[in-house]
């Protein structure tokens, strides 16, 4: 049984309005209207969306989780970038 | 829906694994922080997931040909609506289910060839036959509800993607057990010939059911690693205690009896302690030689031969426009 894969497309749903699309899983199609198809039929069944994006996978490049600390780590020593780093006297008030 | 602890032998070489890199990942397992697709996992875990991940999605597939049996003969359109809707749920849990398996390396093609060859397994139980309308209730109420139990401990199993997939489909599941509940309700406070019917659908329904939770712990050869691992959270006889404890009081509501003369209460522990399971039944089902096991894979072969000319022309027409559509861009600069 040798198949011709079919694509692979990652989707993604907008909950409700305001909301960011949301990555929730993946299907397989031909095209981008049958993975747009499909994607309703797998993902949306009791009302989860108000908008679909389907992605080809091949299209997305990932970070390598080995490379986790090299990319996320230098931002722990940086606490200069967080409000709460500086002193603003009570007398102030809310700033 | 219907996850089964089949316990199938791990084949292959126990590879040398890199030291370092397993006890990071089991002081991972140990934090209760997930497993991502691209993080490195050691052979096992990853050969134990797909194994489970792909005979789960396997069981939510075949599992939809004993109940999709009865659609044409549901005994009203409300029934006839919620019997549709959770058989294409169940279609859609098989789907989220191979996805969860595809992250781990294997294709999609792999799994299916692995089940149309009958060299993967599928829960035992969807090699009963459906003989009457009660049976979709019993099913629903039993085999629903002994999937839920399964269920629920894996929306927190230790690899992401897989507990993700759980989250949706326990979400979805309620419903299920639910309607085959009302059935069995409907059919128990009906004619005597109704209840009857649902009397004796209980009767072949409860052991398959069961036996859905896998071997007992004591033979049960892979459950120490898997709960080492967090792939499971629960034992097989852990589960199936809490179903038979939830179950058997639903079943003493609809006035029905069960067909074990063993099954009794017992004050000192709180627990409903029942017979003796006939695990000759369950190896010769999972073997291949239950009552539906050659016409349920038979089927599937038919709907995927039957549907390869509609995947070709799918793909075929797809490239055609590509082409045209490149060709189009090239005219136009």
């Amino acid at each position: 049984m040798t198949e011709t894969p079919m694509p692979l497309w990652e989707v993604f749903i907008r909950a409700r309005t305001g909301l960011a699309h949301r990555h929730v899983g993946s299907v397989h199609a031909a095209d981008a209207e049958m993975a747009l198809q499909a994607a309703r039929d797998t993902y949306t069944r009791r009302g989860e969306g108000l908008s679909i994006w389907v992605v080809p996978s091949a299209a997305i490049t990932a970070s390598d989780p080995a490379d986790k600390d090299m990319l996320f780590e230098p931002t722990a020593s940086k606490p200069y970038r967080h409000p709460t780093f500086y002193t603003v006297p009570d007398e102030v008030g809310h700033m | 829906m219907y996850t089964q602890a089949l316990n199938q032998p791990e084949t292959g070489p126990n590879a040398a694994e890199d030291a370092a890199r397993l006890a990071r990942f089991e002081a991972r397992i140990d934090a209760e922080e997930r497993i991502e697709p691209n993080d490195w996992m050691p052979e096992a875990y990853r050969r134990t997931l797909i194994r489970q991940i792909s005979q789960h999605a396997h069981s939510e597939i075949v599992g939809m040909l004993p109940e999709g049996n009865w659609i044409t003969r549901a005994p009203s359109l409300r029934r006839k609506a919620a019997l549709l809707a959770k058989v294409q749920d169940e279609g859609g849990h098989g789907l989220y289910l191979y996805a969860a398996a595809e992250t781990l390396g294997v294709t999609r093609e792999e799994l299916v060839a692995q089940l149309l060859s009958g060299r993967a397994k599928y829960s035992s139980i969807f090699n009963y036959p459906t003989l009457t309308w009660a049976d979709i209730g019993a099913i629903g109420w039993l085999v629903d509800g002994a999937a839920i139990m399964n269920q629920i401990p894996l929306c927190r199993t230790s690899y992401g993607p897989y507990a993700r997939a759980m989250i949706r489909i326990c979400k979805e599941e309620s419903f299920h057990q639910r309607q085959g509940y009302e059935i069995m309700l409907t059919l128990c406070r009906g004619t005597p010939e109704q209840k009857a019917m649902a009397q004796d659908a209980l009767d072949r329904w409860w052991w398959p059911a069961l036996m859905m939770f896998g071997p007992p712990d004591s033979e049960s050869a892979h459950t120490a690693q898997s709960m080492r691992w967090k792939i499971k959270r629960f034992t097989n006889d852990e589960l199936r205690q809490q179903f038979v404890d939830a179950t058997v009081p639903q079943g003493h509501y609809l006035g029905l009896t069960f067909p074990d003369p063993e099954l009794r209460f017992d004050p000192a522990t709180g627990h409903w302690r029942f017979g003796a399971i006939d695990w000759e039944e369950f190896r010769r089902v999972l073997a291949g030689d239950g009552p539906c096991n050659r016409e349920r894979l038979e089927t599937r072969r038919r709907a995927h031969d039957e549907g390869a000319w509609v995947r070709e022309a799918a793909l075929a027409h797809a490239a055609k426009r590509r082409a045209r559509a490149a060709a189009q861009k090239i005219a136009a600069e």
